[in-house]
């Protein structure tokens, strides 16, 4: 009886890799637990571990592959059934005949049969406009990643200053654990590499206490659900200190890591912090979407002589964009850009919900409404201006937000809204958020509770009265 | 590692030889651990189970031993590396498996996943995702036997990673303080996702970190379900005689990667295969029972086909439950008044 290996899910966002090594060859004998072969996806190289017995048949991805998606049958294995201790029954996903996918044309089929991608993952991060008076006329751009984006970033501010260093778990021997800080320690040595104990509050505040000592710290939460430990030390003393000393005890520092859901973590590790900082005096709060952005903003909070929140996406680290190729390009902190251009209504969002925004204004010029997208980039001090001037063209504007509705980014444009535009607006200012509950962790509930697409376009039709 | 012997060895150190019956349980609730895990493996690799899932394969013994000095009403909490703990407590593989697949009959309706199931029937606790979470919790959990006027103990696991968090020394603090009973069991299993514990503690022997409250610790191999057993029980006459809080420090080793998505490369494979060779929980109890004529290998077949059985009905129910119901999603927030 001949088993398929399938092609597999090696972490929560994959959806595709490279199959970069076979480590036995067909006629092989394998056994649950040998290492039959090396994947790459663009986080790691995992090892691939047989889980049932037998010879290996055939091999149906030849090494060097790329962009096998997940589920594609890779090899066939001939079982010799029955062996103690040993798991050896097929695989539950029923085998299919599938053609062996040549390696010149490795975009292979997967089989999606009961296999389900997180509706996070399947997110679409379209392009924004980069209109930017620091980006000179003839600049070249390059493609990079959010993630390569921020690294060069921080390893830039940091050949600049070495009073900059960069803290957090798993950060330096480890490569960080979604390899943002990939190659730093190498280049920056363990003094201001530094990987800490699982001990949020005290870094936290240790990172503050240098930040009085001054030192301009980076600290790094692996997730910005991590940083509900060390709240206390961000709000009361990295956030109030200036004003308590009188103005004599400024503290430079950043803090950052990914916010928001990624796939399928369930409650726990699914939150968007950007409305618990925006409420706080003396806190700046930064939520880019694209790489150009990361880029630039990360330069600017590393300068900038106030606490700076640094909010970055899980889904977003993969996803490329056009970046200008300039030696020290910073994007001023408290500016917000038009990512998208229209007159019928505006969307106003940041970080992931920029994507969806875009995603949906795609969507309303097929039927004829010109949206135009707001990327607010930082959500403390915000841009009013650029809001109001968008509403006083579109008379309309829908906010969008990953975050739950109470008291969130949404509420608080509305409220501004209502002070500072209300004689522009033709309609009701409308917000499309996640849901008002705990992220749940099966696929088709988690797909109901985030903010998506048809949401945004069937506010954005509501608030242009259209159907 | 210092503590881990063969089982042999172990056996004829501490001279007692638990009666076979005993041994073949052992067995028996450690092997249906690390075939569910492999099994889970499994259909992670196949996109059934989705975001984080943390293994407990090469850790069996420590919760099979101590589950095995549990009393009814005994409360256990764990971290997110929680599916022995609940197998291990009882609850039934086709609630957990369907869990980790996101389906109607999971313990948690599909809603919590891998890092959050939970049993009030069993008293398993959770199921936590944030480290150290679990510690005041578990304290909590024990000061609520206390006040109620049980005799109950509260099993609170956490990683040697977890040990460096500031609300366990609260914890330990409050539950000296208060005579809880509550045994600190720390798995110390050598390392914190690739963070290992000589680069993260100060104080690596942890069984010593409650010395300055007060608090007894010792340390067990635990890759021996016979050391952990004893030390259990130690440990729940301790609780249950109104002496306060005891702490455990088990010596063991995960052989996966901290969660599926972990390249380990911070260990070599040479470390990895020379404790699943020498110090293999499953296979030590394996050859206890056959090295002393206690049963034959047919009587060990008959479990291994048994648990085969258990685990592959988990794993066909856990893909035949539907999903839960669109409506589930706003259930469940608030309890209703
Ligand atoms: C407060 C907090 N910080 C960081 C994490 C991310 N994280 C999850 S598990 C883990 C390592 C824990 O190691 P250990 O306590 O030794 O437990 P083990 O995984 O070895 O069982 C980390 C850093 C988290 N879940 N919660
Ligand atoms: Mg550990």
């Amino acid at each position: 009886m001949s088993i398929e290996i399938l092609m597999p899910a090696l972490s929560p966002t994959m959806t595709e890799g490279k199959l970069a090594k076979w480590h036995k060859t067909e006629g092989d004998a394998v056994k649950a637990g040998d290492i039959i072969a090396e994947i790459e996806t663009d986080k790691a190289t995992m090892e691939f571990e047989a889980v049932d017995e037998g010879v290996l048949e055939k091999i149906l991805v030849a090494e060097g592959t790329e962009g096998v998606a997940v589920n594609t049958p890779i090899a066939s294995l001939r079982g010799d059934d029955e062996k103690p201790g040993t798991s050896s029954e097929k695989s539950a996903v029923p085998a299919k005949k599938a053609e062996a996918p040549k390696a010149e044309a490795p975009k292979a089929e997967a089989k999606a049969d009961k296999a389900v991608e997180s509706a996070v993952t399947a997110v679409k991060t379209p392009a924004p406009e980069l209109k930017d008076p620091a980006i000179p006329e003839g600049t070249q751009f390059v493609s990079m990643t959010v993630r390569e984006a921020i690294r060069e970033g921080m390893s830039e501010e940091m050949r600049r200053d070495p009073k900059v260093f960069l803290m957090g778990e798993e950060v330096a021997e480890y490569q960080g654990a979604y390899k943002i800080s990939q190659g730093m320690l190498d280049e920056f040595g363990p003094d201001r590499v530094i990987d800490t104990p699982i001990t949020e509050q005290g870094f936290a505040g240790l990172g503050v206490g240098a930040a009085f000592g001054g030192l301009r710290p980076i600290i790094e939460f692996m997730t910005f659900n991590f940083s509900m430990q060390a709240i206390d030390q961000i709000v009361n003393s990295a956030a109030k200190t200036l004003y308590m000393s009188g103005g004599q005890m400024g503290c430079p520092i950043v803090f950052r890591g990914p916010n928001g859901a990624a796939a399928r973590v369930a409650a726990q590790h699914s939150q968007d912090y950007a409305a618990w900082y925006s409420h706080i005096p003396g806190l700046k709060v930064v939520a880019p979407y694209s790489a150009a952005d990361f880029k630039g903003l990360i330069k600017a909070a590393i300068r900038d002589p106030n606490p700076v929140i640094f909010l970055e996406n899980e889904i977003l680290y993969g996803r490329s964009f056009e970046v200008p190729k300039l030696d020290d390009y910073v994007v001023p902190i408290g500016k917000a850009r038009i990512a998208r251009e229209g007159k019928d209504v505006t969307l106003v969002g940041y970080s992931i919900a920029v994507g969806h925004a875009l995603a949906a204004a795609e969507k309303l010029a097929e039927e004829g409404i010109e949206a135009e997208v707001i990327d607010l980039r930082t959500i403390r001090p915000m841009d009013h201006d650029t809001i109001i001037q968008s509403v006083q063209k579109t008379n309309r504007i829908v906010t969008v937000e990953e975050g739950f509705p109470q008291s969130g980014i949404g509420a608080e444009i509305a409220a501004v809204m209502m002070e500072k535009a209300f004689d522009y607006l033709d309609a009701p200012v409308t917000r499309v958020h996640g849901k008002d509950v705990p992220m749940p962790y099966a696929a088709n509930l988690e797909k109901l509770a985030l903010v998506s697409v048809p949401e945004i376009v069937a506010a954005a039709k509501a608030v242009c009265y259209r159907k | 590692m210092a503590k881990a012997g063969k089982a042999a060895d172990s056996a004829a150190k501490g001279g007692k030889l638990p009666p076979a019956k005993e041994l073949l349980q052992y067995y028996r609730d450690m092997l249906l651990i690390r075939r569910f895990e492999e099994k889970a493996g499994q259909l992670y690799g196949m996109g059934l189970i989705g975001g984080f899932c943390h293994l407990y394969i090469g850790q069996e013994a420590v919760v099979v031993g101590l589950q095995a000095c549990a009393k009814l009403g005994d409360a256990v909490i764990t971290s997110y590396r929680d599916h022995g703990h609940m197998l291990a407590t009882g609850m039934d593989p086709k609630g957990v498996m369907a869990e980790l697949t996101g389906r109607a009959g999971g313990y948690s309706k599909g809603k919590g996943g891998s890092m959050h199931m939970f049993s009030r029937e069993k008293h398993f606790y959770g199921g936590h995702g944030i480290v150290g979470a679990q510690v005041p919790l578990g304290t909590g959990l024990a000061f609520a036997q206390k006040y109620n006027k049980t005799d109950n103990v509260t099993f609170c696991y956490f990683g040697d990673g977890s040990a460096n968090q500031g609300q366990v020394y609260e914890s330990f603090n409050m539950a000296e303080l208060w005579k809880l009973p509550v045994i600190y069991v720390i798995e110390n299993n050598q390392y914190a996702m690739g963070t290992a514990i000589n680069r993260s503690s100060a104080q690596p022997a942890l069984h010593k970190r409650g010395e300055s409250f007060g608090v007894v610790g010792r340390q067990v191999d635990g890759m021996s379900v016979v050391a952990v057993k004893e030390a259990g029980e130690e440990a729940v006459a301790h609780c249950r005689a109104g002496k306060g809080p005891i702490i455990l420090e088990m010596m063991t080793y995960r052989y996966r990667g901290h969660s599926m998505s972990d390249p380990a490369k911070y260990r070599s494979k040479d470390e990895v295969t020379k404790m699943r060779a020498e110090h293999d929980p499953i296979d030590q109890v394996r050859a206890l029972l056959l090295g002393n004529k206690m049963v034959d290998e047919d009587a060990l077949k008959a479990i291994d086909k048994e648990v085969k059985d258990i685990v592959q009905q988990a794993a066909d129910f856990a893909q035949e439950s539907p999903e839960p119901d669109a409506s589930e999603l706003w259930t469940d927030v608030y309890v209703e008044a």
